[in-house]
């Protein structure tokens, strides 16, 4: 009860989130907040943002939600895990700064982050 | 013209199980699928990968998975038409007439749409001009080899389609092997031999480049070829193939007057029917409130769905509820002794 008014315990009811920018092909921005522990690609998806087609769930199995990181955040993100890279050899116009969105997880240091929707999925 | 009471669109583990579900309760059913091979994305996309979530099945792969359920419907003769893509559904009285690429045609009462998220199709060149030369001097599948004899070949791709090919064809044809990295994901022993054929010269390798343009007339004349850093070469070729794996497409699909919705159809949840009556969707391509794209939920959406088939198919009769382990009739139609 004493929980409920205590801004000390406060945080517990707040969900963090961060914002994620995403920019179409045709560059519009998406600005949209994903809740941390989400993936890019969910946070696209649950957003109505056009563009990411996710057509295996987030199975890392179809490479239908590619994205071009921006450069000052690409190095920030976690490395790629095996079979990431193999997907993306199959991806529309993969750049030396793609990723697979379902496999990046959204979290405090993401705050902010940008990326950009390639013209096609397939 | 083969006339069955459903005709299942897809052979994938949801399609499988309708298939059986329709059998059991005494309707004849054929599938129809795209792939040479039965199992869909399972088999496609991840014959090797475990899978958890199947009910009393701890662990399981996507191949052991489809030999699972091939087993289950093995008592019934289901006839399974691989390599057709369905291409029209059109209503003709109280029968739904549905016909492939190939001119296979069908006429039934019930259609149930069971194909994930669509067909699989070869990935294609992002450069747009290839499409003019597709079929002719660009290919994504290769079905007569010999027309490469002592011609240049241009292979694109790091996996084992794309470096089987190069090894095969280097032996009669001049071959170029572009990749868009140094790591192939082909299995290494072929990855080896690709880089003993570069080493003696039989294999033209060029990794860290992609394509950026095609030339040619009717046939193809020349690509060029970029890298990260922008520089490009100009290669010249008489073929261009490409193996970038398959991709799920809708197709078809959306020109069936079906309502969809970011590539799924909207469903009702007592018999996954579509806004057209006597068409049905089960599995991941259907859409309903708290819809779960799980294989489990595959099932039970293709046993209700398989239940509305009945109304349809047998108008004049009433269909009774039964189990599998007391119902006479359903162990004479799996043909297992009763007790």
């Amino acid at each position: 009860m004493f929980s409920h008014t205590c801004p000390i315990f406060l945080h517990n009811y707040i969900i963090l989130m961060a914002k994620i920018t995403f920019i179409t092909h045709e560059n519009k921005n998406h600005t949209v907040d994903v809740q941390n522990g989400l993936s890019v690609m969910e946070g696209a998806v649950q957003n109505d943002v056009p563009g990411i087609d996710a057509d295996c769930g987030g199975g890392m199995a179809c490479a239908t939600c590619h994205v071009y990181v921006k450069d000052e955040w690409f190095d920030k993100l976690p490395a790629k895990e095996d079979g990431e890279e193999d997907m993306l050899d199959m991806a529309f116009e993969p750049k030396k700064n793609s990723r697979l969105s379902c496999q990046i997880i959204v979290s405090d240091d993401l705050d902010g982050l940008e990326v950009s929707i390639p013209s096609k999925q397939s | 013209m083969n006339k069955t009471d459903a005709l299942i669109i897809g052979a994938g583990p949801t399609g499988l199980f309708t298939a059986h579900q329709l059998k059991l309760i005494g309707l004849n059913c054929e599938i129809v699928d795209n792939l040479d091979k039965i199992g869909g994305q399972c088999i496609e996309l991840y014959p090797d990968k475990p899978i958890y979530d199947i009910p009393a099945v701890p662990e399981c792969t996507g191949e052991e998975l489809t030999n699972n359920l091939i087993n289950q419907i093995k008592p019934f003769d289901i006839k399974i038409h691989l390599n057709e893509r369905v291409d029209e559904v059109k209503k003709e009285g109280d029968y739904w007439i549905v016909k492939t690429n190939n001119d296979k045609k069908f006429s039934t009462p019930n259609v149930i749409i069971a194909g994930g998220v669509g067909s699989f199709e070869p990935r294609k060149f992002p450069v747009k001009e290839c499409e003019k030369f597709e079929n002719k001097s660009l290919f994504y599948s290769i079905r007569d080899k010999k027309i490469f004899e002592g011609k240049t070949v241009s292979i694109f791709g790091g996996g084992d389609s794309a470096l089987d090919w190069a090894v095969e064809l280097s032996k009669n044809s001049k071959v170029n092997l572009i990749h868009r990295r140094d790591d192939f994901r082909g299995a290494q022993a072929t990855v080896d031999t690709v880089n003993e054929l570069a080493k003696e010269g039989k294999i033209n390798l060029y990794t860290k480049y992609q394509m950026s343009s095609i030339e040619g007339d009717d046939q193809v004349k020349s690509i060029d070829i970029k890298n990260d850093n922008n520089e490009t070469k100009n290669l010249k070729t008489d073929y261009v193939l490409g193996f970038f794996g398959l991709i799920m497409q809708l197709g078809p699909i959306a020109n069936w007057g079906l309502n969809i919705d970011k590539k799924t159809i909207e469903v009702d949840t007592e018999k996954f029917e579509t806004n057209q009556k006597g068409i049905y969707a089960v599995g991941d391509i259907c859409n309903y409130p708290g819809k779960l794209k799980l294989i489990l939920s595959g099932f039970h959406e293709g046993a209700l769905a398989a239940r509305a088939c009945f109304k349809l198919a047998r108008p004049d009769e009433k269909y009774r509820f039964e189990f599998t382990t007391s119902s006479k009739t359903i162990k004479e139609r799996l043909g297992v002794k009763g007790d």
